[in-house]
């Protein structure tokens, strides 16, 4: 695995980006013993010459933590998502409503996760699933807007995204979101911070290699939100978009920020096709 | 008398000496993306060398190398080359431009420039997320870029 690079093909390989090896655990992930997840596929074709194949980090974690996630009385993440289905079913705000009043059962939300972030062509904006709840609990409910990667949020994030498991990732790049999607794209291969690493520079030229004791996955998001047994709470999207730019010694965007945003829709649509495996385990 | 003049002389060199010697990070001279002569001034220490590049809080090179010698610090990474031998395959000077920005020899590198302070978008505060203040310096001093070269030049198979 350990790539020997003498000083010849140094001077050869001048950018290294070709020389990847993957080395993703091969295994599959059958949740419940009922449902067979699409953890690892064709890539989606706006990838192409870029990646063949796309892979939920779900195969870069070890034996225990992939167990943990496919059984949902072993997934810790689970009572968050029992916690957000009573808060799903509980009035708030002045209109004295709930969000069952106006969208029914939580599992009628199922298809919701896998088009979001998605292009609201009334407010003229792309939208994740953070920015709709909080229109919803604003405009609907009169209820106060939740902080943005804060507890109820990402529990409710967590019961939206658990009902659709199993359905690929299928946003949209097109119409209203392209502009978003571009942006979020240059963002994706911009080499911030002191250490000048891009997003590219881990999760698209060295998945499957150890960066010190951490085995890079694509950086996918189609697990999220994702239950780390590092800080055992779920973790939202842009929580850990913020931890990466972080790591480059940069100055990070804010969760919620329109650049945020936009990263979110580029780094869904490279994932466009894998399951949804929303409350994920990882390590 | 004349033992007073060389005093005097002997003071006025060494309360100079360091600061004309030290080469700031914009001043670098790269040929071919080598350096040729030492930011200091003086040779590094290869024992310091060792323990910056095993450091995570200093050099933490492993992060992306493996290095045989360095078997006692865990968890080597595998995004560069593996360094031993590293001294037969690059001159001191080589080592010094590839330690100091590794981007003259290798366009496009991953590996960060560990002696540069400009030309960084959103440099940050360290890793705190925060943007960076006037604190602002290179990755590694002058002083420890020559450690690190020293001990880079040890690694010979
Ligand atoms: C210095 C290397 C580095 C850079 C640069 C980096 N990441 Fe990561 N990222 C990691 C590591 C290490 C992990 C944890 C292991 C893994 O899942 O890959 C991780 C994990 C992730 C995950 C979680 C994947 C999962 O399945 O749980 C996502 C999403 C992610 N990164 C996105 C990004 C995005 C977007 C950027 C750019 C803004 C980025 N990363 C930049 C190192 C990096
Ligand atoms: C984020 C990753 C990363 C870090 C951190 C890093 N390097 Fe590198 N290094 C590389 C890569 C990648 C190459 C290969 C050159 C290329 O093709 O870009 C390289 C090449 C080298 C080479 C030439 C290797 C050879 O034998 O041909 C040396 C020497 C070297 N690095 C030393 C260091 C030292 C010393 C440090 C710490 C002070 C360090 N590196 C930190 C990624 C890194």
């Amino acid at each position: 695995m350990i790539r020997t690079k003498g000083a010849i093909c140094a001077f050869l390989t001048v950018a290294f980006g070709s020389t990847v090896q993957a080395e993703p655990v091969d295994d599959t992930l059958i949740l419940n013993e009922e449902v067979t997840m699409v953890t690892r596929t064709a890539a989606p074709a706006h990838l192409e010459g870029v990646l063949d194949e796309v892979l939920s980090g779900w195969h870069f974690r070890g034996t225990e933590t992939r167990a943990m996630q496919a059984d949902d009385f072993d997934n810790p993440g689970m009572i968050f998502v029992e916690q957000a289905e009573e808060v799903w079913n509980t009035a708030d705000g002045s209109a004295g409503k709930s969000c069952a009043s106006c969208h029914g059962d939580s599992a009628d939300m199922a298809g919701v996760r896998p088009v979001y972030p998605k292009w609201n062509e009334e407010a003229g904006e792309v939208r994740t699933l953070e920015m709709q709840i909080n229109d919803c609990r604003e405009n609907r409910m009169g209820a106060e807007k939740w902080k943005y990667t804060g507890g109820d949020m990402v529990n409710m994030t967590a019961l939206i995204a658990s009902v659709s498991r199993g359905m690929p990732v299928n946003v949209a790049t097109d119409g209203g979101a392209q502009s978003t999607w571009e942006a979020g794209k240059d963002l994706y291969y911009t080499r911030t911070g002191q250490l000048e690493l891009s997003c590219a520079n881990c999760h698209e030229d060295n998945y499957g290699n150890m960066i010190r004791a951490d085995h890079l996955s694509q950086g996918q998001i189609n697990g999220f939100p994702v239950y780390r047994l590092k800080n055992t709470k779920l973790n939202a999207v842009h929580a850990r978009f913020k931890g990466c730019v972080r790591d480059t010694r940069a100055e990070t965007y804010k969760p919620g920020s329109p650049e945020f945003v936009a990263l979110e829709l580029y780094v869904a649509s490279r994932g466009n096709g894998l399951s949804v495996e929303g409350p994920s385990v990882r390590n | 008398m004349k033992r007073l003049t060389a005093s005097v002389v002997a003071l006025v060199a060494t309360t100079t000496a360091p600061i004309a010697a030290e080469i700031a990070p914009s001043d670098v001279t790269y040929v071919d993306g080598a350096v040729d002569v030492s930011l200091t001034g003086e040779p590094g220490d290869p024992t310091r060398g060792r323990e910056i590049v095993g450091s995570k809080k200093l050099g933490n090179c492993v992060a992306c190398h493996e290095v045989s010698d360095l078997a006692d610090v865990p968890f080597h990474g595998e995004i560069g080359p593996m360094l031993d031998g590293a001294a037969d395959r690059w001159s001191e000077a080589e080592l010094r431009g590839i330690v100091a920005n590794a981007k003259i020899m290798f366009e496009d590198s991953m590996m960060p420039s560990f002696y540069k302070t400009e030309g960084f978008i959103r440099p940050g505060n360290a890793y705190t997320g925060e943007a960076a203040d006037d604190t602002f310096g290179p990755l590694l001093s002058a002083q420890q870029i020559e450690d690190v070269v020293a001990y880079l030049s040890t690694l010979k198979e």
